[in-house]
């Protein structure tokens, strides 16, 4: 059994009365496509946002590679190794996709005001380095074609798989996807799917999944862990999800009668 | 955007042909061709060795006029244009440049060359003090704390330190020199103020597309996304406090050498609204902005208005006759300037410089639209 790489132990939060979460308990293994399903308002992306930062549970500790990062802002919790998307793209509007990556290789790049307003010397052969790294990327998700376009012109469809490269650019030990495939068809979805088992197989980055779309939520993950009203309420591999009693009421209702 | 259309034929072989300023031959000729043309007005001027009167002496006053208020506007335009903080003080942090630096030459006797990056550094740190407050606030409400800034620092100046700043009255600065060549004339600070404007502009478009622009227009365009992406935003918040105060360090400490007489009143809230929108107009967040946002509304308030106002005056009693004419001549200016930036709001909002791009493009595509 791989190492754990998120521990999630016992995290409650809520926003005045209303409780997001309530002591939510769970392991992400090193390697491992662990997928969040529930319906909506469950608490996936609160899960998300806490895992990142953004909000601050009210009780309960968020282990990331043995460390806990409870109390780490964002952006310390990024140069860690934690990356994502988000629900409803959040694109860096007027750049062009190609700047979207480059400005994710932030933490893997040094040059500062100075050296960045001389230009000529560290700072251009660094851009030159990252930039190669940056088309390795856009060559694997396949939009070399969109790489000077501005991202805020590009189809919901690209602007979500330069969201996805933005996330790789930070070259990530854990991926977080907030639903990655909401708004997409068929063909969208598929392409975005075997973009995800690609990232997973080729850069062994651990992936934590928030999906509607069950049937392919079950396809792709090696663990599932189910919410409803901010409780978990089952976990484990997707065969045995996919046959649980909570899940199904959690999804389809209670059956009357 | 034209970086995506090419000249056809013309192809990056190397990712440090794609990053360059000037891709073509043509380009190259172009950039040089304007720096050389800028560094030749003086020579051809009545006061030139030459003594040929090709050009104006005054197209050298003004000329220099626009370069130290283009240097401030490209600081603004970093800490508005790329990083999103709209900035209402601005001109206060032009009046510590040029308070400072006046002060360091005629208390310690400071040359121009070292009261310069002085009052410049000075100005930075300054600018950072104001910029704390964007840890808390943002948008509208930070616009107010700069405002702020625009009050408390000639309020400083004018009272409690009357003795530097000689209060409401105009306060004489020493003339600049350099081994024995004296600065003072239009024609020799032409080439302080020029190739320093030139050499501050490539440094911002530099800073916009490296590591820490990119950091800046990420907060601009979502600050949310980027602290989660790694990038500490209250610090590069504060980073473009700072340089956009050292930009506005620089073009007030030239100033105050140039005109070698400084006024509180050159540094007045309404100064900040103008250099707003001379960055507006301009086109914020473009590297070119800053040119054309200044060099426009110079021309259009120092010659086109002028222009207009007579006869607008001598028209207004069968326009609106139930005005007198004498209220309003001194409100013509400032009704004219607010005519022409909300015009331009209306238009084009993103600026001229956009407009360019976009002339640029056009012009590559002929003779298809598309």
């Amino acid at each position: 059994m791989s190492s754990v790489k998120l521990h999630i132990d016992d995290v409650s939060l809520s926003f005045g009365g209303i409780k997001a979460l309530q002591h939510i308990s769970f392991d992400v293994r090193e390697g491992e496509i662990v997928s969040v399903i529930g319906p909506n308002g469950a608490g996936k992306t609160s899960l998300i946002n806490s895992i990142n930062g953004f909000y601050k549970p009210q009780s309960g500790r968020i282990l990331f590679g043995g460390r806990d990062i409870t109390k780490l802002p964002p952006y310390k919790r990024a140069q860690l190794g934690i990356s994502r998307t988000f629900q409803n793209i959040a694109l860096y509007t007027n750049m062009t996709a190609l700047d979207n990556l480059m400005a994710a290789r932030h933490l893997h790049m040094k040059s500062n005001m100075l050296t960045g307003a001389l230009f000529i010397g560290p700072a251009q052969r660094e851009e030159i380095e990252h930039r190669v790294i940056v088309e390795e990327i856009i060559e694997f998700l396949e939009m070399e074609a969109i790489r000077k376009s501005i991202v805020g012109t590009l189809s919901y469809g690209l602007r979500k798989r330069v969201e996805l490269g933005r996330a790789l650019a930070l070259e990530p030990e854990l991926l977080l996807l907030d639903e990655p495939m909401a708004g997409m068809n068929q063909e969208e979805k598929e392409d975005m799917a075997r973009f995800i088992l690609d990232i997973h197989e080729q850069r062994r980055t651990t992936i934590l999944l928030i999906e509607h779309d069950v049937g392919l939520v079950m396809d792709i993950s090696n663990h599932v862990v189910a919410l409803d009203f901010g409780q978990k309420i089952a976990e484990g591999p997707p065969a045995e999800i996919s046959q649980n009693e909570a899940v199904i009421r959690a999804y389809l209702g209670q059956e009357n009668g | 955007m034209s970086s995506n259309i090419r000249p056809s034929g013309v192809f990056d072989t190397t990712y440090s042909d794609d990053i360059a300023l000037n891709r073509t031959r043509g380009e190259k000729a172009v950039s040089y061709g304007i720096v050389a043309l800028l560094l030749l007005i003086p020579l051809l001027s009545l006061e030139g060795p030459f003594g040929i009167s090709l050009v104006p002496q005054s197209l050298v006053g003004t000329i220099i006029r626009i370069a130290i208020l283009v240097i401030s506007v490209q600081g603004l335009n970093i800490l508005t244009g790329y990083t999103g903080q709209v900035s209402l003080g601005h001109a206060a942090f032009m009046a510590v440049g040029a308070y400072s630096g006046a002060y360091l030459a005629r208390q310690f006797g400071f040359s121009f060359w070292l009261a310069l990056p002085t009052s410049a550094l000075f100005t930075g740190v300054i600018g950072l003090l104001f910029g704390l407050p964007s840890l808390r606030v943002k948008g509208f409400y930070l616009s107010m704390a700069t405002l702020a800034a625009q009050f408390i620092i000639p309020w400083t100046l004018r009272y409690p330190l009357e003795h530097i700043s000689n209060g409401s009255r105009p306060l004489d600065v020493p003339v600049p020199d350099l081994f024995g060549i004296n600065f003072g004339a239009d024609g020799a600070m032409y080439y302080i103020v020029i190739p320093l404007a030139m050499a501050l502009s490539l440094a911002a478009r530099n800073i916009s597309r490296t590591r820490t622009g990119r950091a800046m227009i990420s907060i601009r365009d979502n600050d949310l996304a980027a602290e989660l992406l790694g990038i500490n935003v209250f610090s590069y918040k504060l980073q473009a406090f700072f340089v956009s105060a050292v930009y506005a360090g620089i073009a007030g400490c030239l100033m105050a050498f140039h005109t070698n007489n400084i006024s509180l009143e050159f540094f007045a809230p309404q100064v900040s609204i103008e250099l707003l929108a001379m960055l507006i107009i301009g086109g914020a967040g473009f590297p070119l902005g800053p040119m054309f946002g200044v060099a426009f509304v110079i021309l259009l308030t120092q010659n086109v208005i002028p222009a207009l106002v007579p006869s607008l005056y001598s028209a207004l009693p069968s326009l609106l006759p139930f005005l007198a004419p004498v209220n309003v001549f001194a409100a013509l200016n400032p009704l004219l300037f607010g005519l022409a930036l909300m015009i331009f709001l209306i238009v084009e909002p993103r600026g001229l410089a956009y407009r360019w791009e976009i002339l640029k493009i056009s012009w590559k595509i002929r003779p298809f639209s598309y």
